[in-house]
Protein backbone atom coordinates (compact mmCIF):
# COMPACT_ATOMS: atom_id res chain seq x y z
CA UNK A 1 0.00 0.00 0.00
CA UNK A 2 1.17 3.50 -1.06
CA UNK A 3 1.15 5.98 1.69
CA UNK A 4 -0.07 8.96 1.19
CA UNK A 5 -0.30 11.14 3.83
CA UNK A 6 2.08 10.85 7.30
CA UNK A 7 1.24 12.97 9.98
CA UNK A 8 4.78 12.84 12.05
CA UNK A 9 4.59 14.29 15.86
CA UNK A 10 2.15 16.42 15.19
CA UNK A 11 1.58 18.61 18.04
CA UNK A 12 -0.52 22.14 19.11
CA UNK A 13 -1.20 24.07 22.04
CA UNK A 14 -3.36 26.96 22.59
CA UNK A 15 -1.91 28.93 24.99
CA UNK A 16 -1.45 26.25 28.22
CA UNK A 17 -3.97 23.80 26.67
CA UNK A 18 -2.45 21.32 24.36
CA UNK A 19 -4.82 20.66 21.40
CA UNK A 20 -2.06 17.75 20.17
CA UNK A 21 -0.07 15.97 21.43
CA UNK A 22 2.68 14.04 19.35
CA UNK A 23 -0.01 12.68 16.93
CA UNK A 24 1.65 10.71 14.33
CA UNK A 25 -0.28 8.70 12.01
CA UNK A 26 -0.42 7.18 8.11
CA UNK A 27 -3.06 7.48 5.83
CA UNK A 28 -2.70 4.85 2.42
CA UNK A 29 -3.71 5.92 -1.00
CA UNK A 30 -7.41 4.69 -1.88
CA UNK A 31 -8.79 3.77 1.82
CA UNK A 32 -10.99 5.66 4.14
CA UNK A 33 -9.33 6.49 7.20
CA UNK A 34 -11.65 7.14 10.17
CA UNK A 35 -10.41 9.61 13.19
CA UNK A 36 -12.55 9.36 16.39
CA UNK A 37 -12.79 10.58 19.59
CA UNK A 38 -14.67 12.16 22.12
CA UNK A 39 -15.88 15.88 21.78
CA UNK A 40 -12.72 18.28 22.28
CA UNK A 41 -10.16 15.30 21.81
CA UNK A 42 -8.79 17.44 19.14
CA UNK A 43 -10.03 15.83 15.81
CA UNK A 44 -10.95 19.85 14.14
CA UNK A 45 -7.89 21.09 15.17
CA UNK A 46 -6.07 18.50 13.77
CA UNK A 47 -7.86 19.51 10.34
CA UNK A 48 -6.96 22.93 10.85
CA UNK A 49 -3.48 21.83 11.31
CA UNK A 50 -3.53 19.49 8.73
CA UNK A 51 -4.78 22.04 6.08
CA UNK A 52 -2.68 24.65 7.40
CA UNK A 53 -5.36 27.18 8.97
CA UNK A 54 -3.16 26.77 12.07
CA UNK A 55 0.85 25.95 12.25
CA UNK A 56 1.60 22.93 14.64
CA UNK A 57 4.39 24.15 17.29
CA UNK A 58 5.82 20.21 16.70
CA UNK A 59 5.78 17.83 13.66
CA UNK A 60 5.13 18.27 10.26
CA UNK A 61 2.94 16.29 7.50
CA UNK A 62 4.37 14.64 4.61
CA UNK A 63 2.05 14.55 1.34
CA UNK A 64 3.13 12.28 -1.11
CA UNK A 65 6.50 12.19 0.02
CA UNK A 66 6.89 16.42 0.37
CA UNK A 67 5.99 18.14 3.29
CA UNK A 68 3.05 20.03 3.42
CA UNK A 69 3.39 24.00 3.86
CA UNK A 70 2.18 25.36 7.13
CA UNK A 71 0.27 28.29 7.66
CA UNK A 72 -0.79 28.74 4.07
CA UNK A 73 -4.23 26.90 3.50
CA UNK A 74 -4.58 27.82 -0.41
CA UNK A 75 -0.79 25.89 -1.06
CA UNK A 76 -2.13 23.01 1.05
CA UNK A 77 -5.57 22.67 -1.33
CA UNK A 78 -2.67 23.21 -4.42
CA UNK A 79 -0.85 20.13 -3.03
CA UNK A 80 -4.59 18.48 -3.05
CA UNK A 81 -6.21 18.11 0.47
CA UNK A 82 -9.20 19.64 0.41
CA UNK A 83 -11.91 19.50 3.39
CA UNK A 84 -15.65 20.35 4.64
CA UNK A 85 -16.55 21.31 7.46
CA UNK A 86 -17.90 20.55 11.15
CA UNK A 87 -20.66 23.64 11.15
CA UNK A 88 -21.36 24.41 7.37
CA UNK A 89 -19.22 26.98 5.71
CA UNK A 90 -20.42 27.85 2.30
CA UNK A 91 -20.23 31.07 0.45
CA UNK A 92 -23.80 31.77 1.79
CA UNK A 93 -24.48 34.82 -1.07
CA UNK A 94 -23.08 32.68 -3.82
CA UNK A 95 -25.15 30.30 -5.95
CA UNK A 96 -24.33 27.00 -5.65
CA UNK A 97 -22.97 26.66 -9.20
CA UNK A 98 -20.52 29.75 -7.82
CA UNK A 99 -19.07 27.82 -4.67
CA UNK A 100 -18.33 24.85 -6.49
CA UNK A 101 -16.55 27.12 -9.51
CA UNK A 102 -14.70 28.99 -6.06
CA UNK A 103 -13.35 25.10 -5.31
CA UNK A 104 -12.01 25.31 -8.55
CA UNK A 105 -10.18 28.48 -8.67
CA UNK A 106 -6.75 27.17 -7.99
CA UNK A 107 -6.39 24.52 -10.88
CA UNK A 108 -7.04 27.70 -13.12
CA UNK A 109 -4.73 30.03 -14.34
CA UNK A 110 -6.24 33.15 -16.10
CA UNK A 111 -4.68 36.47 -14.62
CA UNK A 112 -6.22 39.65 -14.11
CA UNK A 113 -4.79 40.98 -17.76
CA UNK A 114 -6.40 37.54 -19.63
CA UNK A 115 -9.86 38.02 -17.67
CA UNK A 116 -9.93 42.16 -18.25
CA UNK A 117 -9.37 41.17 -22.05
CA UNK A 118 -11.40 38.30 -21.63
CA UNK A 119 -8.63 36.45 -23.77
CA UNK A 120 -9.73 32.87 -25.38
CA UNK A 121 -8.00 31.26 -23.10
CA UNK A 122 -9.66 33.13 -20.01
CA UNK A 123 -12.97 32.02 -21.76
CA UNK A 124 -12.40 28.68 -22.50
CA UNK A 125 -10.90 27.88 -19.13
CA UNK A 126 -14.28 29.50 -18.24
CA UNK A 127 -16.22 27.65 -19.60
CA UNK A 128 -14.66 24.45 -18.47
CA UNK A 129 -15.21 25.53 -14.95
CA UNK A 130 -18.72 26.04 -15.48
CA UNK A 131 -18.99 22.44 -17.32
CA UNK A 132 -17.17 20.78 -14.57
CA UNK A 133 -18.81 22.51 -11.45
CA UNK A 134 -22.15 21.35 -13.04
CA UNK A 135 -20.66 17.82 -13.18
CA UNK A 136 -19.61 18.19 -9.48
CA UNK A 137 -23.25 19.51 -8.93
CA UNK A 138 -24.88 16.55 -10.65
CA UNK A 139 -22.30 14.04 -8.66
CA UNK A 140 -23.27 14.65 -5.27
CA UNK A 141 -27.40 14.78 -6.44
CA UNK A 142 -28.03 18.60 -6.10
CA UNK A 143 -27.75 19.63 -10.38
CA UNK A 144 -31.37 21.29 -10.00
CA UNK A 145 -30.17 23.80 -7.77
CA UNK A 146 -27.28 25.01 -9.59
CA UNK A 147 -28.57 28.76 -9.61
CA UNK A 148 -29.72 28.90 -5.91
CA UNK A 149 -27.90 31.14 -3.45
CA UNK A 150 -26.27 28.41 -1.42
CA UNK A 151 -28.03 29.73 2.38
CA UNK A 152 -31.46 28.84 0.43
CA UNK A 153 -30.38 25.05 -0.06
CA UNK A 154 -31.51 22.55 2.37
CA UNK A 155 -29.01 21.40 5.70
CA UNK A 156 -28.63 18.24 3.78
CA UNK A 157 -27.62 19.83 0.49
CA UNK A 158 -25.61 22.37 1.93
CA UNK A 159 -23.83 19.19 3.07
CA UNK A 160 -23.38 18.05 -0.05
CA UNK A 161 -22.63 21.59 -1.86
CA UNK A 162 -19.91 21.48 0.54
CA UNK A 163 -18.33 17.88 -1.00
CA UNK A 164 -19.05 19.35 -3.86
CA UNK A 165 -16.92 22.10 -3.72
CA UNK A 166 -14.42 20.43 -2.03
CA UNK A 167 -13.66 17.67 -4.56
CA UNK A 168 -13.75 20.91 -6.98
CA UNK A 169 -10.06 21.54 -6.03
CA UNK A 170 -9.32 18.06 -7.22
CA UNK A 171 -7.73 16.77 -4.43
CA UNK A 172 -5.74 13.35 -3.49
CA UNK A 173 -7.37 13.51 -0.11
CA UNK A 174 -10.60 14.62 1.15
CA UNK A 175 -10.92 15.12 4.94
CA UNK A 176 -14.53 15.47 5.56
CA UNK A 177 -15.29 16.79 9.19
CA UNK A 178 -18.75 15.39 10.48
CA UNK A 179 -20.23 15.02 7.23
CA UNK A 180 -23.06 13.17 8.75
CA UNK A 181 -23.79 15.69 11.93
CA UNK A 182 -27.57 16.61 12.02
CA UNK A 183 -28.44 14.10 9.14
CA UNK A 184 -31.60 11.43 9.12
CA UNK A 185 -31.11 7.81 9.34
CA UNK A 186 -32.28 8.29 4.83
CA UNK A 187 -29.78 11.28 4.57
CA UNK A 188 -26.74 9.47 6.27
CA UNK A 189 -27.40 6.28 4.21
CA UNK A 190 -27.14 8.38 0.88
CA UNK A 191 -23.76 9.93 1.98
CA UNK A 192 -22.37 6.78 2.85
CA UNK A 193 -22.64 5.95 -0.65
CA UNK A 194 -21.49 9.13 -1.86
CA UNK A 195 -18.01 8.65 0.26
CA UNK A 196 -18.14 5.01 -1.16
CA UNK A 197 -18.58 6.29 -4.74
CA UNK A 198 -15.64 9.48 -3.84
CA UNK A 199 -13.84 6.70 -2.76
CA UNK A 200 -14.37 4.14 -5.86
CA UNK A 201 -12.88 7.37 -8.19
CA UNK A 202 -9.84 7.03 -6.28
CA UNK A 203 -10.26 10.00 -3.90
CA UNK A 204 -8.59 8.85 -0.42
CA UNK A 205 -11.19 9.90 2.15
CA UNK A 206 -9.90 11.02 5.64
CA UNK A 207 -13.18 11.26 7.85
CA UNK A 208 -14.03 12.70 11.32
CA UNK A 209 -17.38 11.16 12.53
CA UNK A 210 -19.60 10.51 15.59
CA UNK A 211 -21.58 8.36 14.06
CA UNK A 212 -20.30 5.39 15.24
CA UNK A 213 -22.40 3.22 13.01
CA UNK A 214 -21.20 4.94 10.20
CA UNK A 215 -17.17 4.88 10.58
CA UNK A 216 -17.02 1.54 11.38
CA UNK A 217 -19.31 0.69 7.99
CA UNK A 218 -17.47 2.94 5.94
CA UNK A 219 -13.59 3.06 7.32
CA UNK A 220 -10.87 0.63 6.60
CA UNK A 221 -8.67 1.82 9.41
CA UNK A 222 -9.72 4.36 12.58
CA UNK A 223 -7.60 6.14 14.72
CA UNK A 224 -8.46 7.34 18.05
CA UNK A 225 -7.81 10.67 19.59
CA UNK A 226 -8.33 11.74 23.49
CA UNK A 227 -7.01 14.68 24.74
CA UNK A 228 -5.13 15.24 21.89
CA UNK A 229 -3.70 12.05 21.88
CA UNK A 230 -3.71 9.01 19.64
CA UNK A 231 -4.57 6.34 21.80
CA UNK A 232 -5.50 3.59 19.02
CA UNK A 233 -5.10 2.87 15.30
CA UNK A 234 -6.55 -0.09 13.58
CA UNK A 235 -9.06 -2.01 11.80
CA UNK A 236 -12.69 -0.79 13.13
CA UNK A 237 -13.51 -4.00 14.45
CA UNK A 238 -10.18 -4.52 16.50
CA UNK A 239 -10.28 -0.36 17.67
CA UNK A 240 -14.22 -0.86 18.89
CA UNK A 241 -12.72 -3.71 21.34
CA UNK A 242 -9.72 -1.72 22.60
CA UNK A 243 -10.14 -0.85 26.56
CA UNK A 244 -8.41 2.34 26.17
CA UNK A 245 -10.64 3.54 23.52
CA UNK A 246 -14.18 1.63 25.44
CA UNK A 247 -12.96 3.81 28.89
CA UNK A 248 -12.11 6.77 26.26
CA UNK A 249 -15.92 6.93 24.97
CA UNK A 250 -17.27 5.59 28.36
CA UNK A 251 -15.18 7.85 30.64
CA UNK A 252 -13.89 6.23 33.73
CA UNK A 253 -10.25 4.82 33.22
CA UNK A 254 -7.03 6.82 34.61
CA UNK A 255 -8.86 10.16 33.69
CA UNK A 256 -10.89 9.67 36.18
CA UNK A 257 -14.44 11.03 35.03
CA UNK B 1 -36.90 74.41 -16.88
CA UNK B 2 -33.38 75.22 -18.58
CA UNK B 3 -31.55 75.62 -15.35
CA UNK B 4 -33.31 72.23 -13.88
CA UNK B 5 -32.18 70.62 -17.31
CA UNK B 6 -28.70 71.91 -17.03
CA UNK B 7 -27.91 71.09 -13.28
CA UNK B 8 -29.02 67.30 -13.85
CA UNK B 9 -26.65 67.13 -17.09
CA UNK B 10 -24.24 68.69 -14.50
CA UNK B 11 -25.13 66.27 -11.78
CA UNK B 12 -24.59 63.50 -13.95
CA UNK B 13 -21.34 64.54 -14.98
CA UNK B 14 -19.77 64.57 -11.46
CA UNK B 15 -21.95 61.47 -10.29
CA UNK B 16 -20.61 59.26 -12.49
CA UNK B 17 -16.91 60.80 -11.05
CA UNK B 18 -17.96 59.94 -7.83
CA UNK B 19 -19.50 56.87 -8.70
CA UNK B 20 -15.97 55.76 -9.99
CA UNK B 21 -14.17 56.57 -6.64
CA UNK B 22 -16.76 55.27 -4.94
CA UNK B 23 -15.74 51.52 -6.51
CA UNK B 24 -12.52 51.83 -4.77
CA UNK B 25 -13.99 52.19 -1.44
CA UNK B 26 -16.82 50.28 -1.54
CA UNK B 27 -14.69 47.42 -2.99
CA UNK B 28 -12.31 47.86 -0.14
CA UNK B 29 -14.45 47.38 2.42
CA UNK B 30 -16.60 44.67 1.37
CA UNK B 31 -13.85 42.85 1.13
CA UNK B 32 -11.89 44.31 4.40
CA UNK B 33 -14.27 45.88 5.74
CA UNK B 34 -11.57 48.80 5.87
CA UNK B 35 -12.11 52.36 4.98
CA UNK B 36 -9.59 53.28 2.73
CA UNK B 37 -9.03 57.16 3.33
CA UNK B 38 -5.89 57.49 1.34
CA UNK B 39 -7.94 56.44 -1.68
CA UNK B 40 -8.95 60.51 -2.81
CA UNK B 41 -5.38 61.05 -2.51
CA UNK B 42 -4.54 57.95 -5.50
CA UNK B 43 -6.66 60.27 -7.53
CA UNK B 44 -4.57 63.05 -7.14
CA UNK B 45 -1.25 60.89 -7.71
CA UNK B 46 -3.29 59.82 -10.77
CA UNK B 47 -3.80 63.38 -12.17
CA UNK B 48 -0.19 64.56 -11.53
CA UNK B 49 1.05 61.68 -12.91
CA UNK B 50 -0.89 62.03 -15.78
CA UNK B 51 0.41 65.99 -15.96
CA UNK B 52 3.80 65.01 -15.45
CA UNK B 53 3.55 62.75 -18.39
CA UNK B 54 2.11 65.47 -20.16
CA UNK B 55 5.07 67.91 -19.51
CA UNK B 56 7.29 65.25 -21.03
CA UNK B 57 5.71 64.44 -24.08
CA UNK B 58 5.31 68.17 -25.06
CA UNK B 59 9.02 68.10 -25.16
CA UNK B 60 10.01 64.82 -26.49
CA UNK B 61 7.10 64.47 -28.87
CA UNK B 62 5.50 67.76 -29.54
CA UNK B 63 3.75 66.96 -32.93
CA UNK B 64 1.14 64.19 -30.94
CA UNK B 65 -2.27 64.51 -31.01
CA UNK B 66 -4.37 65.33 -28.39
CA UNK B 67 -5.86 62.14 -28.05
CA UNK B 68 -2.42 60.05 -28.17
CA UNK B 69 -1.28 62.22 -25.58
CA UNK B 70 -4.15 61.74 -23.18
CA UNK B 71 -4.28 58.05 -23.74
CA UNK B 72 -0.11 57.97 -22.93
CA UNK B 73 -0.80 59.79 -20.01
CA UNK B 74 -3.25 57.62 -18.59
CA UNK B 75 -0.89 54.71 -19.88
CA UNK B 76 1.48 55.80 -16.94
CA UNK B 77 -0.73 57.04 -14.70
CA UNK B 78 -2.99 54.40 -14.46
CA UNK B 79 -0.25 51.71 -13.81
CA UNK B 80 1.18 53.86 -11.22
CA UNK B 81 -1.90 54.12 -9.50
CA UNK B 82 -2.30 50.65 -9.52
CA UNK B 83 1.74 49.98 -7.86
CA UNK B 84 0.39 52.38 -5.43
CA UNK B 85 -2.54 50.89 -4.67
CA UNK B 86 -1.00 47.38 -4.16
CA UNK B 87 1.69 49.05 -2.11
CA UNK B 88 -0.63 50.53 0.07
CA UNK B 89 -2.36 47.17 1.00
CA UNK B 90 1.47 45.71 1.41
CA UNK B 91 2.81 48.11 3.09
CA UNK B 92 0.22 49.05 5.70
CA UNK B 93 -2.72 47.41 5.67
CA UNK B 94 -2.15 43.86 5.34
CA UNK B 95 0.14 43.29 8.48
CA UNK B 96 -3.23 45.38 10.51
CA UNK B 97 -5.43 42.61 8.98
CA UNK B 98 -6.04 41.16 12.52
CA UNK B 99 -6.02 44.19 14.25
CA UNK B 100 -8.84 46.09 15.85
CA UNK B 101 -10.86 48.25 13.32
CA UNK B 102 -9.35 51.43 14.38
CA UNK B 103 -6.26 50.53 13.95
CA UNK B 104 -6.36 50.27 10.05
CA UNK B 105 -9.01 53.06 9.84
CA UNK B 106 -6.10 56.00 11.65
CA UNK B 107 -3.34 54.38 9.41
CA UNK B 108 -5.44 54.90 6.24
CA UNK B 109 -6.02 58.39 7.60
CA UNK B 110 -1.94 58.61 8.20
CA UNK B 111 -1.07 57.20 4.45
CA UNK B 112 -3.12 59.92 3.15
CA UNK B 113 -1.22 62.48 4.86
CA UNK B 114 1.71 61.09 4.15
CA UNK B 115 1.26 60.91 0.21
CA UNK B 116 -0.42 64.41 0.21
CA UNK B 117 2.94 65.62 1.60
CA UNK B 118 5.25 63.33 -0.93
CA UNK B 119 2.89 64.91 -3.45
CA UNK B 120 3.38 68.72 -2.31
CA UNK B 121 6.96 67.69 -1.93
CA UNK B 122 7.30 66.57 -5.88
CA UNK B 123 5.15 69.17 -7.18
CA UNK B 124 5.21 71.88 -5.15
CA UNK B 125 2.32 73.94 -3.27
CA UNK B 126 0.62 75.36 -6.69
CA UNK B 127 -1.84 74.86 -8.86
CA UNK B 128 -0.98 73.49 -11.78
CA UNK B 129 -3.14 74.30 -15.05
CA UNK B 130 -3.91 70.58 -16.34
CA UNK B 131 -4.23 70.66 -20.24
CA UNK B 132 -7.97 70.23 -21.78
CA UNK B 133 -7.03 67.54 -24.42
CA UNK B 134 -10.32 67.19 -25.12
CA UNK B 135 -12.48 70.17 -26.77
CA UNK B 136 -14.28 72.18 -24.00
CA UNK B 137 -16.30 74.60 -26.43
CA UNK B 138 -19.99 73.63 -25.42
CA UNK B 139 -22.30 71.59 -27.42
CA UNK B 140 -25.94 72.94 -27.08
CA UNK B 141 -28.30 69.20 -28.09
CA UNK B 142 -31.02 71.45 -26.36
CA UNK B 143 -31.29 75.29 -26.71
CA UNK B 144 -30.50 76.73 -23.13
CA UNK B 145 -28.55 73.38 -22.15
CA UNK B 146 -24.67 72.97 -22.63
CA UNK B 147 -22.75 70.16 -22.18
CA UNK B 148 -18.75 70.24 -23.18
CA UNK B 149 -16.92 67.19 -24.89
CA UNK B 150 -14.84 66.93 -21.79
CA UNK B 151 -18.44 66.07 -19.80
CA UNK B 152 -19.90 63.66 -22.25
CA UNK B 153 -16.19 61.67 -22.09
CA UNK B 154 -16.52 61.29 -18.83
CA UNK B 155 -19.85 60.06 -18.40
CA UNK B 156 -19.34 57.65 -21.39
CA UNK B 157 -15.82 56.02 -19.91
CA UNK B 158 -17.29 56.06 -15.87
CA UNK B 159 -20.16 53.84 -17.57
CA UNK B 160 -18.00 51.36 -19.93
CA UNK B 161 -15.90 51.33 -16.65
CA UNK B 162 -17.92 50.66 -14.17
CA UNK B 163 -20.00 48.11 -16.88
CA UNK B 164 -16.45 46.24 -17.23
CA UNK B 165 -16.20 46.49 -13.39
CA UNK B 166 -19.98 44.61 -12.92
CA UNK B 167 -19.13 41.71 -15.50
CA UNK B 168 -15.57 41.21 -13.59
CA UNK B 169 -16.76 40.58 -10.05
CA UNK B 170 -20.05 38.97 -11.67
CA UNK B 171 -18.83 36.60 -14.21
CA UNK B 172 -15.60 35.85 -13.92
CA UNK B 173 -12.71 34.00 -12.04
CA UNK B 174 -10.90 36.66 -10.14
CA UNK B 175 -14.54 38.54 -9.36
CA UNK B 176 -16.16 35.39 -7.62
CA UNK B 177 -12.80 34.79 -5.86
CA UNK B 178 -13.50 38.40 -4.86
CA UNK B 179 -16.86 37.51 -3.75
CA UNK B 180 -15.79 34.37 -1.97
CA UNK B 181 -13.13 36.27 0.08
CA UNK B 182 -15.31 39.53 0.75
CA UNK B 183 -17.80 36.54 2.48
CA UNK B 184 -15.03 34.35 4.62
CA UNK B 185 -11.35 35.15 4.11
CA UNK B 186 -10.50 31.50 6.38
CA UNK B 187 -13.39 29.40 3.96
CA UNK B 188 -11.86 31.06 0.63
CA UNK B 189 -8.68 29.91 1.43
CA UNK B 190 -8.95 26.93 2.94
CA UNK B 191 -11.09 26.08 -0.47
CA UNK B 192 -7.65 27.36 -2.45
CA UNK B 193 -8.55 31.10 -3.12
CA UNK B 194 -5.17 33.08 -2.37
CA UNK B 195 -6.54 35.39 -0.14
CA UNK B 196 -3.63 37.94 -0.54
CA UNK B 197 -3.27 37.78 -4.26
CA UNK B 198 -7.00 38.69 -3.86
CA UNK B 199 -6.97 41.44 -1.82
CA UNK B 200 -3.99 42.94 -3.46
CA UNK B 201 -6.21 42.54 -6.78
CA UNK B 202 -8.85 44.49 -5.45
CA UNK B 203 -6.58 47.16 -4.18
CA UNK B 204 -5.30 47.51 -7.48
CA UNK B 205 -8.53 47.61 -9.48
CA UNK B 206 -10.00 50.11 -7.51
CA UNK B 207 -6.73 52.11 -7.77
CA UNK B 208 -6.68 51.83 -11.23
CA UNK B 209 -10.54 53.39 -11.31
CA UNK B 210 -8.98 55.99 -9.09
CA UNK B 211 -6.43 57.00 -11.28
CA UNK B 212 -8.70 57.11 -14.64
CA UNK B 213 -11.12 59.47 -12.31
CA UNK B 214 -8.32 61.82 -11.35
CA UNK B 215 -7.10 62.20 -14.71
CA UNK B 216 -11.35 62.87 -16.06
CA UNK B 217 -11.85 65.83 -13.14
CA UNK B 218 -8.58 67.24 -13.43
CA UNK B 219 -9.59 67.40 -17.58
CA UNK B 220 -12.83 68.77 -16.59
CA UNK B 221 -12.08 71.45 -14.47
CA UNK B 222 -8.33 72.20 -16.27
CA UNK B 223 -6.88 72.14 -12.56
CA UNK B 224 -4.12 69.55 -10.74
CA UNK B 225 -2.46 70.28 -7.11
CA UNK B 226 -1.40 68.12 -4.28
CA UNK B 227 -4.45 68.55 -2.02
CA UNK B 228 -7.25 67.78 -4.96
CA UNK B 229 -7.82 64.27 -4.24
CA UNK B 230 -9.23 65.04 -0.52
CA UNK B 231 -12.97 66.23 -1.18
CA UNK B 232 -13.71 64.03 -4.40
CA UNK B 233 -12.61 61.58 -1.33
CA UNK B 234 -14.96 62.46 0.96
CA UNK B 235 -17.65 63.18 -1.51
CA UNK B 236 -17.03 59.11 -2.98
CA UNK B 237 -16.87 58.21 0.32
CA UNK B 238 -20.21 59.60 1.15
CA UNK B 239 -22.13 58.33 -2.26
CA UNK B 240 -20.85 54.80 -1.24
CA UNK B 241 -21.90 55.17 2.45
CA UNK B 242 -25.28 56.44 0.71
CA UNK B 243 -25.62 53.55 -1.64
CA UNK B 244 -24.79 50.99 1.02
CA UNK B 245 -20.89 50.78 1.17
CA UNK B 246 -19.71 46.88 0.20
CA UNK B 247 -22.27 47.41 -2.67
CA UNK B 248 -20.69 47.70 -5.93
CA UNK B 249 -24.72 48.66 -7.41
CA UNK B 250 -24.66 51.19 -4.40
CA UNK B 251 -21.44 53.20 -4.87
CA UNK B 252 -22.73 54.08 -8.51
CA UNK B 253 -26.08 54.95 -7.23
CA UNK B 254 -24.99 56.87 -4.68
CA UNK B 255 -22.93 58.93 -6.96
CA UNK B 256 -25.06 59.49 -8.96
CA UNK B 257 -27.29 60.80 -6.47
CA UNK B 258 -24.66 62.39 -4.62
CA UNK B 259 -23.86 64.17 -8.06
CA UNK B 260 -27.43 64.99 -8.90
CA UNK B 261 -28.37 66.20 -5.55
CA UNK B 262 -25.28 68.94 -5.24
CA UNK B 263 -25.53 69.90 -8.19
CA UNK B 264 -29.42 70.90 -7.85
CA UNK B 265 -28.72 71.98 -4.60
CA UNK B 266 -26.18 74.53 -6.34
CA UNK B 267 -28.24 75.59 -8.61
CA UNK B 268 -31.15 76.52 -6.68
CA UNK B 269 -29.57 77.11 -2.89
CA UNK B 270 -29.60 81.00 -3.51
CA UNK B 271 -33.50 80.76 -3.73
CA UNK B 272 -33.88 78.00 -1.25
CA UNK B 273 -31.73 80.20 1.09
CA UNK B 274 -33.45 83.69 0.41
CA UNK B 275 -30.56 84.74 -1.23
CA UNK B 276 -27.91 84.40 2.09
CA UNK B 277 -26.09 81.88 0.64
CA UNK B 278 -24.99 81.05 -2.87
CA UNK B 279 -23.21 78.18 -4.96
CA UNK B 280 -19.78 78.50 -3.24
CA UNK B 281 -21.63 76.52 -0.32
CA UNK B 282 -22.48 73.63 -2.58
CA UNK B 283 -20.21 71.23 -0.75
CA UNK B 284 -22.04 71.36 2.16
CA UNK B 285 -24.76 68.94 0.41
CA UNK B 286 -22.70 66.16 0.20
CA UNK B 287 -22.12 66.30 3.88
CA UNK B 288 -25.88 67.09 5.13
CA UNK B 289 -26.31 63.70 3.10
CA UNK B 290 -23.35 62.08 4.70
CA UNK B 291 -25.09 63.11 8.23
CA UNK B 292 -28.98 62.27 7.22
CA UNK B 293 -27.83 58.32 5.45
CA UNK B 294 -25.43 57.65 9.00
CA UNK B 295 -28.35 58.71 11.06
CA UNK B 296 -31.69 57.56 9.47
CA UNK B 297 -30.23 54.75 7.09
CA UNK B 298 -26.65 53.62 8.10
CA UNK B 299 -27.32 50.81 5.71
CA UNK B 300 -27.47 53.01 2.58
CA UNK B 301 -29.95 52.87 -0.36
CA UNK B 302 -29.30 49.48 -0.91
CA UNK B 303 -28.14 47.63 1.78
CA UNK B 304 -25.02 47.17 3.08
CA UNK B 305 -23.28 43.61 1.79
CA UNK B 306 -23.98 41.86 5.53
CA UNK B 307 -21.83 38.62 5.67
CA UNK B 308 -21.23 36.63 8.66
CA UNK B 309 -17.89 36.47 9.36
CA UNK B 310 -16.10 33.66 11.09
Amino acid sequence: MITLLEARGVGKRFGGLTALADVSLTIRQGEVYGLIGPNGAGKTTFFNVLTGAYVPEDGEFVFEGSPLPQGKPHQVVAAGIARTFQNIRLFRELSALENVMCGHHIRTQAGVWGILTQSRQAREEERLTTERAFELLTYVGIERFADTVAKNLSYGDQRRLEIARALATEPRLLALDEPAAGMNATETGRLKSLIEQIRHDGVTVLLIEHDVKLVMGLCDRVAVLDFGKKIAEDVPAVVQQNPAVISAYLGGGKHGH
Amino acid sequence: MDILLQQIVNGLVVGSVYALIALGYTMVYGILGLINFAHGEVLMIGALTALQTLGVLERIAPDLGPLAQLAIALGVAVPVCMTLGFLMERLAYRRLRNAPRLAPLITAIGVSFLLQTVAMILWGRNYHTFPQLIPTTPLEPVSGVFITPVQITIVVVSALMMAGLLVLVNRTRLGRAMRATAENHRVASLMGVDVNAIIGATFVIGAGLAAVAGVMFASNYGIAHYAMGFLPGLKAFTAAVLGGIGNLGGAMLGGIVLGLVESLGAGYIEHLSFGFLNSSYQDIFAFIILGLVLIFRPTGLLGERVSDRA
